[in-house]
């Protein structure tokens, strides 16, 4: 099992002998290592970049930019398992002028949930989780958001939000109570909504 | 118990005091700033003048960390508050004083979008610096924008948004206001953490400001230009 602080901090070195390679947020490596187990897809090769930068959306492309840089020549193709992830355009516009593909659509609650499907919701006023960030939440909201020392500044933040929506992964009691306790934690009404693996896994079988 | 708890504000000189509220302000401490307005009302000094050398003195300062990565979002926020508890006292003062205005925004996120932290650190450091700002809250559509700034008479429309998905709506306001022959009626700027200044220049906004006080400094040249145009 990675160590979930480990992919936070410092994301994951490529390893195996694929000819592609998938580099990807660490916030996805557990899903994206479970759906090329499932499907066997041997042939690819899995790196992420540290899934913090999801907290810092500007320094996004130019690590996905220089990682590219680095792995030239030593894959027949290279995907990026990013979605836009709040760069305002910037990773898609990196991906075009290095002529490499990337996930579609806003960010991966949008790809977990089926990207039409959560474009149809327009839900303006959800707060998401993941798997990985229900399990990472202290790290990615109480944390960055000075909640442990200020929790004066939770309204702050989250008075505009009506419910924190938990897209799920996979089956877990335990991370599903962990996620209602990040809900009653930021004062939002719970909704449960398991995903599944969504378009995450047909990007991959794709490959 | 620190040294600093020790201090006690109404025994220190004016310099002192403003020093003072300077680190005060940068801790966030709301209390210690009320106590320093009303310390200097009560020495005479002019809402204006504490607003300025005080009040938008400190949050320079922070402002400043911030940008340099030394002060982050939360301290940010616990600034803004003490600031705000010190413009809550200053703020019907101001206006029997007769205070300078500079000019007058109307302020909101965009349609779609719920987020309003940068906005309400924009809006707090534009009244500091002498605007009348007009705040229309989040979830705007281009309809309250235009009504807004219309029936204000505004100078600039500042529009925000955090999300990649609700920042083309900025484009929707500008070109409506196109559209509507007013355009050249408002300044405006436009910010947001997704956003950068050749977004802003593809939308047709006058320009992006990257944080609060670039906002301040910009929405100032522009109603400098504005004030030249009018003039000439």
């Amino acid at each position: 099992m990675i160590d979930d602080d480990a992919l936070t901090r410092d994301g994951l070195a490529a390893a195996g002998e694929g000819r592609v390679l998938v580099l990807a947020c660490g916030a996805l490596a557990h899903e994206i290592l479970a759906i090329k187990a499932l499907n066997a897809l041997d042939h690819l090769d899995l790196q992420c970049l540290p899934a913090i930068l999801h907290n810092h959306p500007d320094r996004i492309a130019p690590a996905v930019e220089a990682a590219i840089a680095e792995q030239t020549g030593r894959y027949a193709r290279i995907f990026v398992a990013y979605a836009d992830c709040g760069t305002g355009g910037e990773l898609q516009a990196c991906c075009a002028r290095l002529g490499v593909e990337m996930i579609a659509g806003p960010h991966c609650y949008a790809f977990f949930d089926g990207i039409e499907r959560f474009a149809a919701r327009d839900e303006i006023d959800a707060f998401y989780l993941t798997d990985f960030l229900a399990r990472q939440f202290d790290a990615f909201v109480t944390r960055p958001l000075g909640l442990d020392r200020h929790p004066q500044l939770r309204d702050t933040y989250f008075r505009h939000y009506s419910k924190l929506v938990y897209l799920s992964q996979t089956e877990d009691a335990a991370l599903l109570a962990r996620a209602q306790d990040a809900a009653a934690a930021l004062d939002l009404a719970f909704e449960h909504r398991p995903t599944g693996y969504g378009d995450l896994a047909s990007s991959l079988k794709g490959l | 118990m620190s040294d600093e708890d020790d201090i006690i504000l109404k025994d220190l000189n004016d310099e002192e005091l403003v020093a003072q509220m300077f680190d005060d302000l940068y801790d966030g401490l709301r209390e210690e700033i009320e106590e320093s307005v009303n310390i200097l009302l009560s020495r005479d000094w002019p809402p204006y003048r504490i607003l300025t050398e005080a009040l938008v003195g400190g949050m320079t300062i922070v402002g400043h960390d911030f940008r340099d990565g030394i002060l982050f979002v939360p301290e940010v926020l616990l600034a803004a508050n003490a600031m705000k508890g010190g413009m809550a006292i200053l703020k019907p003062l101001l206006a029997e004083t007769g205070a300078p205005r500079v000019g007058k925004m109307v302020i909101g996120t965009v349609k779609g979008d719920i987020h309003d932290i940068g906005k309400n650190l924009v809006g707090m450091m534009m009244e500091g610096a002498g605007f009348e700002v007009v705040d229309i809250g989040i979830n705007n559509a281009v309809e309250k924008y235009i009504e807004t700034a219309k029936a204000e008479g505004a100078d600039i429309i500042g529009m925000s948004a955090l999300l990649t998905t609700t920042m083309p709506y900025m484009k929707v306001v500008i070109d409506t206001l196109v559209a509507e022959g007013i355009r050249d009626d408002y300044i405006v700027l436009v910010g947001g953490a997704p956003l950068n200044e050749e977004f802003g220049k593809a939308i047709g906004a006058d320009a992006y400001c990257r944080d609060a006080a670039v906002a301040v400094e910009t929405a100032k040249e522009w109603m400098a230009r504005k004030h030249n145009r009018m003039s000439a």
